[in-house]
C-alpha cells in the first residue's frame, strides 16, 4: 500500500488526477439527482414568478444584504411554524435565482411576512427601525425611498430569467416595462388588468411607498416583502396528496 | 553553522550553493506583506460590524450598513488575508520543497496583482451593492472570471514547480495545496454559473434556482471551509510545524490517511447547511453522517501535527511561535469536534440561524486559520528579509496571549448567547403559547454583542502587534547570511517517527 502510494508522490498529474476523482464522487452523488425535478420538488398550487416590480424588490432585498440577517425558510419545528407560519416548501423557492433562504436570524425569518403588516408599518420601518420597534438593531434604509426607480433593463432581466427556466411568457416579457409601471402606480394611463392577468387577481396593485408622485425603490421593496409567502393557499394544501389513496386504492403497495 | 563571511545582498545566490536554485523570494515577501495589510483591514471591518450589531447606529447608510459589510468582512479575512497567506505559503514551500524556483516569474507577479484586484474588484463591488447574495460566492460574474484566470495561472505555476522539481518525492505539504487550488477552482465554476443582464451590466442571474442553488451554494459554501481554510493551511501545518520544531512529521502513513480520507470524506458534508429545510431528506442525512465521519480524519490530522513535537515538547515552553500553531490545532480540533456536533440533526434544530454557528466558525477561523497563519508568518518574515529572528519575542509572546484571550472571549460570549438565542426561540410558558416575542431575544443579544466586540478588538489589537514586529524587523540593520545551515525537511524520506 505503501509503495503503491510512491507511485502518486512521484508523479503530479497523477496525484492530481486522483485528487480530482476523491473530490468529485460526493459532489456528483449528492448534486445530480436533485436535478430530477419531481423527486426534489413537489408541485404546489399558486406558485408564480415575480412580476417586475417584485422581482426589482428582491433585486434591492440581496444588493442590501437583507438576507445576512433574515432567512427566509421555515423549518417544520413547532415553535417555528407557531412563529412564522407553515414551513417553506421546495416549489416556493423554485424562482429564486439565486435561493435567498439566508443562515442567519439577527432578524425574523422573513418567508410569510408577505400580508403581515401594512405597507405604512413597512415604510415607517424601513426608514427608522427603532421609530416601530424600539429594541431593533437594523440599519435604517430611509434612501430607498429618496431613489427613484432607474434603468432597471426589465424586460432583459426577464428575458434571462427565462432562459434559465423561469416560465416568463412572451407577453410578460414585451409588457414588462408597462407591468413595472402599473403595479406601483395604478393611478397613472396604464391599465393594471394586464399585469392582473398575466400575473394572476393576487397581485397586489398599489402605491406601496405612500408616495404617488413617483415610483422608488422603497416600492419595489415592499412589493416584493408583501408578496413573500403569499403564493400557496395552505387552507387547501395537502402535504400528503401524494401519498394518499386515489380512487380507493392505496397508492404505494403498502396495503397491510 | 552561521557563515563567518560577510552576508551577500539577499537576492543573490550564494555561490558555494551552486546546485541549490535561487528561490523566488521576492514575491514571497510580497504575498506576505498583502496578508498583514488584508488582514488589519478584514479584521477592522469585522470590528465595525461587530459593533454595529451592538449599537445600530454605526451603520452608516447607504455604503457602509452591516449588510453590505458583513460580505467585505467575510472576504478580507477568507480570500484577502487567507488567500495572500496561502499564496505565500505555498510559494514557499513548494519550491523548499521540490528545490526548485518557482515555475515562471510573470505567472508568479501575474497571480499577485492579478489577485489583488480580484480583492479590490470583490470589496468595492459590495460597498457598491454589487452582489451575488451567495455567502462566500458573492463577487459579481465579471470578479469571477477574472479570478477564474488568476486561479488558473495559480495552478500552471504551481504545477509547473512541480515538474521541475529536484526531489523524487512530493512533499505532504504540497499534497494539501494542490488539492486545496484544483478543488477551490472546480467549486468556484459550478457555483457561480450565471447570466449576466448584458454585458455592459455589473449583475447577473444564477443558473441554479431555489433547492439547486441552495444545495450547491452549501457544498461550495462548506468546501471553500474545507478546501480554502482547512486543506490549505494543513499544507502550512505540515511544513512549518517540523520546521519551527525541528523534528520530522509523525507519522508517514497518517499523513497519507489524513489527505485521502480529508478530502474525500468533506465534499459529502455540505448540506448540514441544510437541515430541516426543503432541501430532500436523504441528502439531509447524507450531508449529517459524513459530517460525523469527518471528526475522525480531523483530528487525525491535528495529532499528526501535534505528535510532530513528541520529544520536542520543551520547545513549546520557550518559543511563541511554536505555542502559536500548537495552539492553532488546539482550536482545530476544538472546532472539529464542535463541526460535526453542530450536525446532529436535534443539536442543529437549536443551534442554526442563531450567534451559536458565529461563534464556531470564528474558533475556527481566528483559532485555527488565523493563529497558523501568524506562526508561518513569524516563522517566514525573519526568513525572508535574511533576519537572525524576530525583533522582539516578547512582543509575540504578547500578540499571543492578547489575541488568545480575544478569541476565548469571543468564542464563549457567542456560545452562550447562541443557545440562549435558540432556547429562547422554542420556549413555550404554560398555558402553551411561545414565551417571547423575537424582538425580546434581539434585546437580550445586546450584552453579549459588546463582549463579542471586545473579544475582536483584542484580536485587532493582537495583529497590530505583530505589524509593529515585523515592521521593526524588517528595518532593524541586522542581517544574517542568506541561509545556508539547516537543510529543508528531506522531502523525499518523508522521515517518519521511530
Amino acid at each position: 500500500m505503501l509503495e503503491k502510494h510512491k507511485k502518486l508522490e512521484r508523479n503530479s498529474m497523477l496525484l492530481l488526477m486522483f485528487t480530482v476523482i476523491a473530490v468529485s464522487i460526493g459532489g456528483i452523488i449528492e448534486i445530480l439527482p436533485l436535478f430530477r425535478m419531481q423527486t426534489t420538488i413537489e408541485p404546489v398550487k399558486g406558485v408564480r414568478p415575480y412580476t417586475p416590480l417584485e422581482l426589482m424588490g428582491q433585486e434591492i432585498y440581496i444588493r442590501e444584504g437583507c438576507n445576512t440577517c433574515h432567512s427566509q425558510q421555515i423549518r417544520p419545528l413547532r415553535d417555528e411554524q407557531q412563529r412564522y407560519g407553515h414551513y417553506s416548501l421546495a416549489a416556493e423557492s423554485m424562482y429564486d435565482h439565486p435561493f435567498v433562504w439566508g443562515s442567519k436570524r439577527t432578524g425574523p425569518d422573513l418567508a410569510r411576512v408577505g400580508g403581515k403588516y401594512s405597507d405604512e408599518w413597512h415604510v415607517a420601518h424601513l426608514k427608522n427601525p427603532r421609530a416601530v420597534v424600539p429594541e431593533s438593531i437594523m440599519p435604517s434604509y430611509a434612501f430607498l425611498a429618496e431613489k427613484p426607480y432607474g434603468d432597471w433593463r426589465i424586460k432583459k432581466r426577464l428575458k434571462v430569467l427565462q432562459s434559465l427556466g423561469v416560465p416568463y411568457t412572451q407577453a410578460m416579457i414585451d409588457e414588462a416595462q408597462n407591468d413595472y409601471e402599473a403595479q406601483a402606480n395604478p393611478n397613472t394611463i396604464i391599465d393594471p388588468s394586464g399585469l392582473q392577468e398575466r400575473y394572476g387577481d393576487k397581485v397586489a396593485v398599489r402605491d406601496f411607498d405612500g408616495n404617488p408622485d413617483e415610483i422608488t425603490e422603497m416600492d419595489a421593496l415592499i412589493a416584493y416583502l408583501q408578496k413573500l409567502g403569499t403564493d400557496v393557499d395552505f387552507s387547501t394544501y395537502d402535504p400528503d396528496y401524494a401519498l394518499k389513496p386515489q380512487d380507493g386504492k392505496p397508492k404505494t403497495g403498502a396495503a397491510k | 553553522m552561521s557563515q563567518t563571511a560577510i552576508a551577500p545582498p539577499p537576492k543573490v545566490a550564494p555561490a558555494a550553493a551552486a546546485s541549490r536554485p535561487v528561490y523566488d523570494e521576492t514575491i514571497l515577501k510580497y504575498f506576505t506583506i498583502a496578508a498583514m495589510f488584508w488582514g488589519i483591514a478584514g479584521f477592522a471591518v469585522g470590528l465595525l460590524i461587530a459593533l454595529q450589531m451592538a449599537f445600530p447606529d454605526f451603520n452608516i447608510p447607504p455604503y457602509l450598513t452591516f449588510g453590505r459589510l458583513r460580505p467585505l468582512h467575510t472576504s478580507a479575512v477568507i480570500f484577502a488575508f487567507g488567500g495572500n497567506v496561502l499564496f505565500a505559503t505555498s510559494y514557499h514551500v513548494v519550491q523548499r520543497t521540490c528545490r526548485a524556483r518557482l515555475f515562471s516569474d510573470g505567472l508568479s507577479w501575474f497571480t499577485f496583482w492579478g489577485y489583488q484586484a480580484f480583492i479590490l474588484m470583490a470589496g468595492l463591488g459590495y460597498v457598491f451593492g454589487v452582489t451575488q447574495g451567495k455567502e462566500y460566492a458573492e463577487p459579481e460574474w465579471y470578479a469571477d472570471l477574472w479570478l477564474t484566470i488568476v486561479w488558473v495561472a495559480y495552478l500552471i505555476n504551481y504545477l509547473g514547480t512541480l515538474w521541475k522539481r529536484q526531489e523524487k518525492h512530493i512533499y505532504v505539504a504540497n499534497w494539501f495545496y494542490l488539492a486545496f487550488i484544483v478543488t477551490v477552482a472546480i467549486l468556484h465554476l459550478v457555483n457561480n454559473v450565471s447570466v449576466p443582464i448584458e454585458i455592459g451590466s455589473v449583475h447577473s442571474y444564477s443558473a441554479w434556482a431555489g433547492v439547486q442553488s441552495a444545495l450547491i451554494q452549501w457544498w461550495y459554501g462548506h468546501n471553500a471551509v474545507g478546501f480554502f481554510l482547512t486543506a490549505g493551511f494543513l499544507g502550512i501545518m505540515y511544513y512549518y510545524i517540523p520546521k519551527q520544531a525541528n523534528r520530522p512529521v509523525y507519522s508517514y502513513r497518517l499523513s497519507i490517511i489524513h489527505f485521502w480520507a480529508l478530502i474525500f470524506i468533506y465534499i459529502w458534508a455540505g448540506p448540514h447547511h441544510l437541515l430541516y429545510t426543503a432541501l430532500p431528506d436523504w441528502a439531509q442525512t447524507l450531508g449529517m453522517t459524513f459530517s460525523i465521519i469527518l471528526w475522525m480524519p480531523s483530528w487525525g490530522g491535528m495529532i499528526n501535527g501535534m505528535m510532530t513535537l513528541s520529544g520536542a515538547w520543551h520547545k513549546l515552553r520557550d518559543d511563541p511561535i511554536l505555542q502559536f500553531m500548537i495552539i492553532a490545532l488546539s482550536f482545530y480540533g476544538m472546532s472539529t469536534f464542535e463541526g460535526p456536533l453542530l450536525s446532529i440533526k436535534a443539536v442543529n434544530s437549536l443551534s442554526h440561524y442563531t450567534d451559536w454557528t458565529i461563534g464556531h466558525v470564528h474558533a475556527g477561523a481566528l483559532g485555527w486559520v488565523a493563529f497558523i497563519s501568524f506562526g508561518a508568518i513569524y516563522y517566514l518574515v525573519p526568513h525572508l528579509w535574511k533576519k537572525p529572528g524576530m525583533y522582539s519575542t516578547k512582543l509575540i509572546s504578547l500578540h499571543l496571549w492578547v489575541a488568545t484571550v480575544g478569541i476565548v472571549v469571543y468564542i464563549t460570549s457567542m456560545w452562550v448567547a447562541g443557545i440562549m438565542q435558540g432556547l429562547m426561540w422554542r420556549a413555550y410558558n404554560e398555558m402553551g403559547f411561545l414565551t417571547y416575542s423575537f424582538v425580546e431575544t434581539v434585546a437580550a443579544m445586546h450584552p453579549y454583542y459588546i463582549i463579542r466586540a471586545i473579544g475582536g478588538l483584542l484580536f485587532l489589537l493582537g495583529a497590530l502587534i505583530m505589524v509593529f514586529n515585523i515592521w521593526k524587523t524588517i528595518a532593524s540593520p541586522d542581517s544574517v547570511a542568506s541561509e545556508t545551515g539547516t537543510p529543508s525537511l528531506t522531502p523525499a524520506a518523508l522521515p517518519e517517527h521511530v
